[in-house]
């Protein structure tokens, strides 16, 4: 039976081996075609892109300030992502990486980052516009001949006597607002608690270069509303341009529908000033405070005043990036300097090549010949590794960090284990008398079903942290998660295959002893043994009651039972 | 040599020679609970030390100064913030560690220039980090989410698996165990817990695991087998199957705990590889716990709830009694020879 098992089982064995191997040939030259591709054409590169912490660069945590029991919406999340992006592509940084983990927004950014655009990412930029109520001078007395306005009630009351109609009623400014506009330091304007007001109520705050005092109405409409704002010259009917630089404005429906009212309003008031201005709040200052030359129905203001094409373009920019759904605070921000990314990355190298290495000394000194099949299954498991992480850094901005790489070198045991259950399995199944033809077939049923279900535990982990972790353990799950997957490739694709047509050659069938299938070093001649050996077990019957006895006992009378008679131990001597 | 660890091997392959893991499990159940009770006392009485990223605060690192005088940075601190509590430690011979309370932004850019100017070296070989205390909390409620997430599904997916619930717990019972080892050791030995640490301690988990399936799976493999017709008691089936998956063990956890060690002992001499030197500590310590821990605590638990199933009981005690009486006509044939 063994004979005719061993006959039909060699073709069979041999032309699957050979397929899976084409295969993974296969894979391997795919990846190999997917990055060369992208080298040629889509910007990719033979090497994977380093994180900040190997590559040195600025990494900024944003965390949303919000009230207790607010929670942000990943739409809010999402926006702020994209207008932080805007932000810093404006400014010109390479290769800016920006998203949500959690409910922070993270901001990487490699390279030096200079002082500009460091603000521009962390000014929360929330913008509001209001109708302007009055307007003083900032460092003046508390005598406001600019204002129209003011109300001579004698007494301090913070409640409107009128209920106000609309946004631009002097009816909002009651005396106590009075008192505070009137006594407003615009030294004060960087303080938290100043110039804040909730967006139904009148806010008093200063413009940003601190000269204007404002008094401001009600939010009428915020800085979300807007679509887009450019920077041009204002051009007259027949399309000549006129020299003069403006700020176009454009909303969306809310905005344009706002907008309407609000300029219509507005321009009734016209003269009136500065009942007739309209000013832009960002983060509580006022960014302009233009009037109003007309009603705008159409969602398309355009601020003219007397700007620059510097001036206009900064004004625009503010306009269209300021439009933060939330405010951030900077939650942590660290900054790494190249020579020390260079210096974790050689670490960290180094130390995977010594492991690697160490790792190469053991298995072959414990697996003889056969370990040469371990670290053949590792190198294609590198390459493999390699490549992918090569193009998920093109395709899906994957990132190796410094806790990625030790997850690579982790990996390098963590792979090796299967081979190890692997071989085991099939020295067990040699132990067992098996031929080496059949017990790699035998051993890799077993093992498979093993290898499987723990490699299944592993991605599980990895699954898990990456979904529920944040920041660098995130990498670190990805890494893991992706050798689990290529550690059971090679598995199936290369080490069993190559174990089946190792099991063919003479070097490993003869069981050479530098094989490490040696089936005499394995101790399968036990099994013809046995049968001398039983006698001897005999009188240790009176240690019945150690169970370490009982069961070599047991073991070896099983054995004899289970041992298919002659054939076996037969082939066992022969081989 | 090699030769040694395979007849090793074979012979606790075959039986002929066994360690007595599930029989002796009083003892090593008494062992792992003085441990637990060390891991929980040694970092309760010595202080567990949390990084920055727990703490909140900013630090500041420089890398190959010529001169590392940790004077000319606490000088550089109180130049700009005076009342802040500075603590400078020189890292890998030549680099020069500032941890200070949380600064603002402005006087962490202000920090790290004299810093610069003080080292001489250009600003942007100063690496700077600040972080808010929430940081490290929010990093850590995500990671015990994980945990117990993991824990959830891993179990059910086992118990599946094995179709015995008895392993899942088993083996989810030895894996809280390694958790507390692996982080009571890490505390003893006295680094900093840091995000790194973490991300190791949560690696564990998979690792621990993965040894504690890959032995089950023999285990249930065995006691499958043998079935009612086993001369074996079950336990004596459950130390079987962890003699004979012995040498895979040690094997494994060799293998993976060379390259471990490799990134710890060239991980702490390299500064700013904290990252590195955290990570790999938590994962040799944990490691060498999981192998430890499915041999000596995960297969005897698991034998010692199964014992107790009427089937397996009747089974075994089948099996006693018919060893008793082989053995009887073995004593009487001895006798006479005697």
């Amino acid at each position: 039976m063994a004979a005719s098992s061993k006959r039909s089982s060699r073709p069979t064995s041999v032309r699957k081996a050979w397929r899976s191997l084409t295969w993974l040939g296969v894979i391997i030259v795919g990846l190999f075609a997917i990055n060369a591709a992208g080298v040629i054409w889509g910007g990719a590169s033979w090497t994977p892109k380093l994180a900040l912490d190997l590559e040195g660069g600025t990494q900024i945590i944003l965390e949303p300030q919000l009230e207790s029991g607010q929670t942000a919406t990943q739409e809010q999340l999402d926006q702020a992502v994209s207008i932080i992006r805007q932000r810093v592509d404006a400014s010109g940084v390479a290769e800016p990486e920006i998203n949500t983990e959690g409910s922070n927004v993270v901001v990487r950014i490699p390279g030096e980052l200079d002082d500009q655009t460091r603000a521009r990412i962390e000014s929360s930029a929330k913008l509001e516009l209001r109708a302007v109520l009055a307007t003083d001078a900032a460092a003046t007395s508390s005598i406001s001949p600019t204002d129209p306005a003011s109300d001579p009630a004698e007494e301090l009351s913070a409640t409107p006597t009128v209920e106000p109609t609309d946004g631009s009623d002097p009816a909002w400014i009651t005396p106590a607002l009075q008192e505070q506009f009137d006594t407003f330091d615009c030294a004060t304007i960087d303080d938290p608690d100043a110039s804040v007001a909730p967006a139904d109520e009148p806010l008093v705050t200063c413009d940003q270069t601190r000269t204007m005092k404002y008094l401001l109405g009600p939010v009428e409409a915020s800085g979300e509303n807007i679509v887009d704002a450019t920077n041009g010259t204002v051009t007259t009917q027949t399309g000549a341009s006129t020299g003069t630089w403006a700020v176009n404005i454009q909303f969306d429906d809310k905005g344009t529908k706002d907008f309407a009212t609000v300029s219509t309003r507005l321009f009734g008031l016209s003269g009136q000033v500065p009942r007739d201005q309209f000013a832009f709040v960002l983060d509580g200052a006022v960014l302009t405070a233009p009037s109003m030359n007309g009603a705008i129905t159409d969602g398309r203001p355009q601020i003219t005043g007397n700007f620059t094409q510097e001036s206009s373009k900064a004004l625009a920019d503010q306009l269209k990036f300021g439009a933060l759904p939330l405010s951030f605070t900077v939650e942590s921000s660290e900054t790494i300097s190249p020579t020390l990314g260079t210096s974790q990355l050689q670490a960290g190298l180094l130390a995977g090549l010594i492991g690697l290495i160490l790792v190469v000394i053991y298995t072959l000194f414990q697996y003889r010949a056969l370990g040469s099949v371990t670290i053949a299954s590792l190198v294609i498991a590198g390459v493999i590794t390699y490549l992918m992480i090569t193009i998920l850094s093109w395709r899906e901005g994957y990132r190796l960090s410094l806790a990625g790489i030790a997850g690579l070198i982790v990996a390098i045991g963590f792979t090796a284990d299967s081979f190890i259950v692997y071989f085991e399995r099939v020295r067990d199944e040699l132990r067992d008398g098996r031929p080496l033809v059949g017990a790699v077939e035998a051993g890799w049923k077993r093992a498979f079903r093993t290898v499987l279900a723990s490699k299944g535990v592993n991605l599980l982990a990895a699954v898990v942290l990456f979904v529920l972790a944040v920041g660098s353990v995130k990498g670190f799950a990805y890494t893991l998660g992706l050798t689990t997957i290529i550690d059971v490739l090679v598995v199936i694709l290369f080490t069993h295959p190559m174990l089946q047509l190792l099991a063919q050659t003479k070097f490993f069938s003869s069981g050479n002893p530098w094989s490490g299938l040696d089936p005499t070093a394995l101790g399968a001649v036990y099994r013809g043994r046995a049968e001398f050996r039983k006698p001897v077990a005999v009188p240790a019957g009176k240690v019945a009651s150690s169970s370490k006895e009982a069961q070599r006992r047991q073991t070896i009378a099983e054995r004899k039972a289970n041992a298919g008679v002659g054939a076996g131990s037969s082939e066992g001597k022969e081989s | 040599m090699a030769s040694r660890l395979t007849t090793f091997g074979n012979d606790l392959y075959t039986g002929k020679r066994s360690f007595n893991f599930v029989g002796g499990r009083k003892k090593w159940y008494i062992i792992a609970g003085v441990l637990i009770i060390l891991s929980i006392l040694i970092p309760a009485v010595r202080g567990v030390h949390f990084s920055i990223e727990f703490r909140g605060g900013s630090q500041f690192q420089i890398a190959d100064v010529a001169d590392p005088d940790p004077s000319i940075a606490q000088d550089a601190v109180a130049g700009v913030v005076p009342e802040a509590t500075v603590t400078v430690a020189i890292v890998g011979g030549d680099g020069i560690r500032v941890q200070t309370d949380q600064l603002s932004q402005a006087d962490s850019l202000e920090v790290s220039k004299a810093l610069a100017e003080g080292y001489d070296v250009p600003e942007s070989e100063v690496t700077s980090s600040f972080v808010g205390p929430s940081w490290g909390a929010d990093v850590t409620r995500q990671a015990l989410l994980g945990l117990g997430a993991f824990l959830l599904l891993a179990g059910i997916i086992m118990a599946i698996y094995f179709r015995t619930w008895k392993m899942s717990l088993a083996a989810i019972l030895s894996l809280i165990v390694d958790l507390i080892l692996t982080v009571g050791i890490y505390a003893a030995v006295g680094f900093e817990i840091s995000p790194a640490a973490t991300i190791g301690i949560l690696t564990i988990l998979s690792y621990s695991l993965y040894d504690t399936v890959v032995v089950f799976d023999k285990i249930r493999e065995n006691t499958a087998e043998d079935g009612n017709e086993s001369r074996r008691t079950f336990a004596e089936s459950v130390n079987l199957a962890v003699n004979q998956t012995l040498v895979r063990s040690i094997n494994t956890s060799v293998v993976a705990a060379l390259p471990v060690a490799s990134i710890l002992f060239i991980g702490a001499g390299a500064l700013g590889a904290d990252t590195l030197r955290d990570i790999s500590l938590a994962l040799l310590i944990g490691i060498l716990v999981g192998t430890w821990s499915t041999v000596f605590l995960a297969a005897p638990m698991y034998s010692q709830l199964r014992e107790r199933e009427p089937a397996i009981h009747r089974h075994d005690l089948k099996v006693l009694k018919e060893r008793d009486r082989a053995a009887e006509p073995a004593i009487s044939e001895a006798l006479p020879t005697a």
